[in-house]
């Protein structure tokens, strides 16, 4: 059976060698001069490197440029882009139409995901944009199973899905917690602290923490719980979804590459051996709630839920 | 790219506005639609039965988009239908009868932010304008040139362009561009927000938003496993709920900068607030249009906005990146000084009675003002107040009740009355 590509997102150059060796298909690196939410900062420097110790050991390497561009950094994309096609990178993964424009025009061959996190919501629109030139779209994660299983029978796009970690809830243009500090007159605060990670809001009526965090494009709040569903991988492999994400983004390198290992097993466990699968994979999500941070608990995200409108 | 005279011309030695913008209201029900258009818009946005972005107004059916439809053909206005979701698969059936529905009733343009509904629009209901939603948070000019390439007439741009990325962008490239000018936004880029969705499982992307960033939190740091509070007992609580926009300081720079349609945000405001925003807004184009060079804006015009502001208003991304001034911390109540009292039917001008339907309580010896298109305000004292059938009461206490009193300076139809709280 086919295996699904699994993709993880490394914090540094040497990191990848780890998240290799346990076991990972792709790995997402880019620097927040375009690209959103990113695990680690990898300048140009660390960019060719990345590449080349993916070489080594025979994985992928995908370029994230899916920041929502103003016109600023329009004139560079080109230039960028040119860079990133130099250096080998297999993919580009853009939400933003500038930059499809600008690969069109600059690096014709490269391959695109399109990736906005928020907007992939139906079967129809991923085919859009494969029409325009991506090779993949990367669905919502406020989509259920049902919902995912339609769009992969109709999609002529790869699919890919999020299974593990934080997603994004919101992104403003807005420096709210330095405008937060400003406000209760900590000025001296503001560019000490408002690039810090590690902060969370506090939602008492939920009982939630959302982590919040802010840089060059604006601040960004992240789901109180991280997705984990690796005891409900059937459906998907069964369905030849194209790729399993792996979001470590606030997560310690560590950490990513353990649940990278584990979910290693039970992809190869789900597609080869079905039964080995059912009979240990209570005990590999063990194994993920055993190294969880306790601050961020584990949910299945919207995989079996419904919302409405 | 626009040339200077194809903005504005030298006529009979003085400089006039030849590219006025279209004046774009909102209207969450046919009456808001009508009273809009009579007040001076030029164009008027509304939301059907599905695939608008909110669920929760009162949306208009097939047959009443094509009795507005009439009613704004009549004043030379337009009708634009907002299908702005990001839909999910079970969105899509049906949607090609309800475009359909929308071109037959011969509204003149939508408003789309999906993909998917551009392409439906252009198949099957050829004669419909697409525009761009807010919702696809455009903010570069390379972007704006892939959507005319897709072949849409025009573009809402991002709330976090400035005028100078506007200029820029108009600059670079051939379509009609669409900004806020006054309402209630979001803070985050539209489209990109699903707080909404993780926190009480509505689809903010789909009309269901419950407005989750006006609720207050509390900032921590981690540190270790020790969660540090980074506000005092004293401090107000974390909070990202920004003022409402408003740029009627900016107009003047963005009808010289030659920007299609100036929009007003608010389907779900009442007519009194549709009224009040597009007459101001209308004066203020119409003065600077007829003069640009001796143009001032009138303190009297502020104050009718405040008349009927819901929140404190600030200028956004227009004039630069917002900071905390932009935004409301601790308690801030409802900022509305004003109650819409009543709405005239009719006026008699030999007996100077006016016909009116009561929209909030009044009484005899309460000072009322007037206003609307035809007249400048003016404010006088209710004095005996008569029922529709001419018997004396003590108060118009009933909604919509129908009621007659004496009015010394002429009112007209859909001119409205309104009280001081």
């Amino acid at each position: 059976m086919k295996k699904p590509e699994l993709l993880v997102t490394p914090t540094d150059v040497s990191h990848i060698h780890a998240l290799a060796q346990a076991g990972a298909d792709a790995v997402i690196v880019g620097e927040q001069r375009y690209g959103l939410r990113l695990a680690g900062e990898f300048k140009r420097a660390e960019m060719a490197e990345a590449v080349e110790v993916a070489r080594q050991h025979g994985i992928r390497v995908y370029a994230a440029m899916n920041a929502i561009f103003h016109n600023e950094k329009i004139d560079e994309l080109g230039e960028y882009i040119r860079f990133l096609a130099d250096s080998g990178v297999d993919a580009i993964v853009f939400g933003d139409p500038a930059v499809l424009m600008t690969v069109r025009e600059v690096a014709p061959h490269m391959r695109l995901h399109w990736n906005t996190e928020t907007t992939a919501t139906n079967w129809y629109t991923c085919n859009y944009w494969g029409r325009k030139g991506a090779k993949r779209a990367v669905l919502a994660r406020e989509l259920n199973m049902d919902a995912i299983m339609e769009i992969k029978e109709h999609a002529e796009v790869e699919i890919e899905v999020q299974v593990h970690g934080m997603t994004c809830m919101f992104q403003s243009k807005r420096s709210l917690i330095g405008n937060y500090f400003e406000y209760q007159g900590k000025k001296m605060e503001v560019e000490k602290q408002k690039y810090e990670k590690g902060m969370f809001l506090h939602d008492k009526e939920r009982g939630n923490k959302y982590p919040i965090f802010e840089d060059e494009n604006g601040t960004h709040i992240m789901s109180p719980n991280d997705i984990c569903i690796i005891d409900e991988l059937e459906e998907m492999v069964d369905a030849g979804i194209d790729s399993f994400k792996i979001d470590g983004v606030l997560h310690e390198s560590d950490y990513i590459t353990k649940v990278t290992a584990i979910y290693r097993r039970a992809i190869d466990l789900c597609a080869g051996n079905r039964e080995q699968y059912e009979a240990e994979k209570m005990q590999l999500l063990e194994e993920i709630e055993a190294i969880q941070p306790k601050h961020r608990p584990l949910d299945t995200g919207f995989f079996f839920k419904e919302t409405i409108y | 790219m626009l040339k200077n005279d194809q903005i504005s011309q030298i006529v009979n030695g003085k400089r006039v506005i030849v590219k006025k913008p279209e004046l774009l209201a909102p209207a969450g029900n046919l009456e808001k639609l009508k009273v809009a258009v009579h007040y001076g818009a030029d164009a008027v946005f509304i939301g059907g039965q599905e695939y608008g972005l909110r669920s929760n107004a009162d949306n208009f059916t097939l047959e009443e988009m094509a009795e507005g439809v009439q009613f704004a053909n009549k004043y030379g206005a337009k009708i634009y239908v907002t299908t702005n979701i990001y839909a999910h698969n079970e969105n899509i059936p049906g949607l090609e009868e309800y475009l359909q529905g929308l071109e037959e009733a011969g509204v003149h343009g939508i408003i789309v932010a999906d993909p998917l509904i551009i392409e439906t629009a252009r198949r099957v209901a050829p004669k419909l304008e697409v525009h761009l939603s807010t919702q696809q948070s455009l903010a570069n000019w390379k972007a704006v040139q892939f959507w005319k390439e897709e072949g849409l007439e025009r573009v809402v741009l991002a709330r976090e362009t400035s005028a100078e990325e506007i200029r820029e962008i108009k600059e670079k490239v051939d379509i009609e561009i669409e900004t806020f000018i006054h309402g209630a936004m979001c803070i985050a880029y539209s489209g990109r927000c699903v707080l909404s969705n993780h926190m009480t499982a509505r689809d903010s992307n789909r009309g269901g938003c419950c407005q989750s960033c006006r609720w207050d939190y509390d900032l921590y740091k981690l540190d270790g496993s020790q969660e540090i509070a980074l506000f005092d007992e004293n401090d107000d609580p974390f909070a990202m709920s920004p003022k409402d926009l408003n740029l009627i300081q900016s107009i003047p720079k963005m009808i010289e900068l030659g920007i299609d349609s100036l929009k007003i945000e608010g389907r779900m405001k009442s007519i009194h607030y549709v009224a009040t925003v597009v007459s101001v807004y209308r004066k203020v184009i119409d003065a600077y249009c007829a003069d640009p060079d001796h143009f001032v804006i009138q303190k009297e015009w502020l104050d009718e906005l405040d008349k009927c502001a819901n929140r404190d208003t600030a200028p956004a991304f227009f004039e630069g990146v917002p900071g905390y001034k932009e935004q409301m911390f601790g308690v801030h109540g409802k900022k509305t000084t004003y109650d819409f009292a009543g709405f005239v039917l009719d006026y008699d001008r030999d007996t100077k009675m006016v016909t009116l339907q009561q929209r909030n309580f009044f009484k005899p010896g309460d000072v009322v003002e007037f206003f609307g298109p035809e007249i400048d305000n003016f404010t006088q004292v209710v004095g005996t107040i008569w029922d529709e059938d001419g018997n004396e009461i003590d108060a118009a206490r009933h909604p919509l009740q129908i009621v007659k009193f004496k009015v010394e300076k002429d009112v007209f139809p859909y001119n409205m009355m309104r009280k001081e709280r």
